[in-house]
């Protein structure tokens, strides 16, 4: 496992080289030129040159990468050029509403997505199967950008259940902590913030969870379907075993690896996914920060958020593919 | 988004082809599917006859007027009739299919191909490109590409094009190295057939037909994340009637005026559904695994 670990952690550092690589590069093509944005029009040719020098635009582009880099290591990403603020601070402060929705809409996917694909796995084409998969088919075509329309339009403006846009009830902040209103309610040991801070999540996370609930729900019942006629399911029922107790002990926990896998790399997913939802719904998340960022041509902001994220998502893919590993010793070995 | 792993596709006559294709059109979905992909098609043809109205066509008396006789599915807020900017958008809808999904079908499929059959260094640094480009999550790319050539339609196309570009890559270089190794490539090779020529002529017909399912298949995905794009504000720009650009207009007004995001995206739902049911059809229909399963 150890070797296993290494091996996986050296292929880390080279795809975050390359990632960070990629998004440099990327942002060195930008057609507009970074002093003419900052001085505007009316520079003259000799601001324009020494702004470009104090920035080190006029040295070659691997000299600017590497400098960049070591930057980089550092957590020093350059100042926003909007508001003169460290642009990592911008996306940091951004950060916490994109988890807390992230994670939210996973759990509500989770504990709606398993079950459902269990029970239509006991019973394959059966009334209720189809049903589940032709909804979760409909779930996994559904732009979710017109989905969370729909549910503020329905459980927001219709109904008038829930709130249907940011965080809290302006005012009504608990003193940050996290940045994560919900953790930050219970910190604050306020029921009536609690209370509140969850009912703001639920639209939010709903919208942005569907995708992945249809996901989960699909690939549950598969790997309930293939582990189903796996010998030691047979031997179990003939053993006698009750049918619910094969389910269960037999068939879900081995067909559990696999879904855990998929739910994993769900997360990562929806920390970048996590923009249209933001916007939807108002949200200061790192996505909204994102899209800001880049139709202002904020490039600092949008290298820095673009870095926070891949590292992200390829981080939380490694923790994934370890505890695939842990759990099923024939990965380490191949 | 996962690479879809596909058997390769037994090379057979024509009629075998469409006993195929009459099992696979057999299931309820995938007619269902069909007769949408088909019905949106007719509608990027026919969008000009069929509309009421022209899409750009401002009627200042008649704003954010709601679904009626005259306007079945309502007017926004310059009194602009809703039904024809939804049919109009079908055109930017299947452009965004044609120009994504053929870029990336194109230049993945290009570097795929070169990848597998030269092989050696060529072969690792694409590969390794496309490994970085994939450790991305492709929405976050898309927005970097964009950010980096600037909001527009035909850029939101290319990036979203770009981010599937990997993904065709690794596909089509992995049937490479299975045709690569057949006896009438080895015939010809000891024929003295010239290695581009082989690569074209023989390589790639034959290592063809999975990428074309893939392209069925993600064609649902790029008319939703174009969508998305031009909703942010990064792709479509007014007065398109391109159906995320619509729908974002819709949005300052949803409160008062649901229809607004509510057709176009409506039209978004279905068009990605039909291609989804296609798209699973022919998966299960070229992957003898999964018609096991069934």
């Amino acid at each position: 496992m150890a070797q296993y670990i290494v091996r996986r952690l050296v292929q880390l550092i080279l795809v975050l080289i390359g990632i960070s690589a990629v998004v440099f590069v990327t942002m060195h093509v930008l057609p507009g030129d970074v002093a003419v944005l900052l001085l505007g029009d009316k520079a003259t040719a000799q601001q324009l040159a020494a702004l470009r020098h104090q920035l080190g635009l006029d040295q070659p582009v691997y000299v600017q990468y590497f400098r960049f880099a070591a930057d980089a290591l550092q957590g020093d990403f350059g100042t926003s050029l909007r508001n003169s603020r460290p642009a990592f601070e911008e996306v940091w402060i951004a950060f916490p509403v994109t988890i807390q929705l992230s994670f939210a809409a996973l759990f509500l996917a989770t504990i709606i997505g398993v079950p459902l694909g269990v029970m239509a796995a006991v019973k394959p084409l059966s009334r209720f199967d189809n049903i589940v998969m032709t909804v979760s088919l409909f779930g996994v075509s559904m732009p979710i950008f017109w989905l969370g329309l729909m549910m503020i339009l329905v459980f927001g403006a219709f109904l008038d259940l829930l709130p249907i846009g940011g965080l809290m009830a302006i005012g009504d902040e608990p003193p940050r902590v996290t940045g994560m209103s919900v953790v930050d309610s219970i910190l604050s040991g306020d029921w009536h913030l609690i209370g509140e801070s969850l009912e703001y999540l639920i639209l939010p996370a709903a919208t942005l969870g569907t995708i992945p609930l249809a996901i989960i729900t699909r690939i549950t019942r598969s790997e309930m379907l293939s582990v189903r006629t796996h010998d030691h399911v047979r031997t179990a029922r003939a053993k006698g075993l009750p049918e619910a107790r094969v389910i269960v002990k037999h068939v879900l926990r081995n067909a559990l690896i696999p879904i855990t896998t998929v739910i994993g790399l769900q997360l990562g997913l929806l920390l970048s996914g996590a923009v249209l939802t933001e916007t939807i719904f108002s949200l200061p998340g790192l996505g909204r920060v994102m899209v800001n960022a880049i139709l202002q041509r904020d490039y600092p902001v949008v290298q820095a958020g673009a870095l926070l994220t891949a590292f992200l998502f390829v981080v939380v893919n490694l923790l994934v593919d370890l505890g695939y590993a842990y759990l099923d010793p024939r990965i380490r070995y191949r | 988004m996962s690479v879809v792993a596909l058997a390769p596709a037994p090379r057979s006559g024509g009629a075998s082809w469409a006993k195929g294709l009459g099992r696979l059109m057999r299931r309820p979905t995938a007619r269902l599917g069909l007769a949408i992909v088909v019905a949106f098609l007719a509608l990027t043809v026919l969008a000009g006859v069929l509309a009421p109205h022209s899409p750009f066509d401002q009627d200042l008396e008649n704003t954010l007027s709601p679904p009626s006789l005259a306007h079945l599915f309502g007017t926004d807020q310059y009194g602009r009739d809703i039904l024809s900017r939804v049919m109009y958008g079908s055109r930017t809808a299947l452009l965004a299919i044609l120009v994504a999904d053929g870029f990336a079908l194109v230049l993945g499929g290009a570097c795929g191909l070169v990848a597998g059959f030269y092989g050696g260094w060529l072969d690792s640094a694409i590969m390794r490109l496309a490994d970085v480009l994939l450790a991305f999550p492709y929405l976050l790319l898309a927005l970097i590409i964009v950010a980096a050539l600037g909001p527009s339609l035909l850029n939101s196309m290319i990036a979203i094009g770009i981010v599937y570009t990997p993904q065709y890559a690794r596909l089509l270089r992995g049937q490479v190295l299975a045709v690569r190794e057949t006896d009438y490539v080895l015939a010809a090779r000891a024929l003295g057939v010239g290695r581009p020529r082989i690569m074209l002529r023989h390589v790639l017909p034959n290592s063809f037909t999975p990428i074309l399912v893939m392209a069925t298949l993600q064609a649902g995905s790029v008319v939703v994340e174009t969508a998305g794009l031009s909703f942010l504000g990064l792709g479509a720009q007014p007065p398109s009637p391109d159906w995320g650009a619509v729908l974002a207009d819709g949005q300052t007004y949803f409160l008062s005026a649901w229809w607004i995001a509510t057709f176009p995206g409506l039209a978004i739902f279905l068009v990605v559904l039909g291609f989804n049911l296609v798209g699973d059809a022919l998966r299960d229909h070229f992957d003898p695994h999964r018609r096991m399963v069934k």
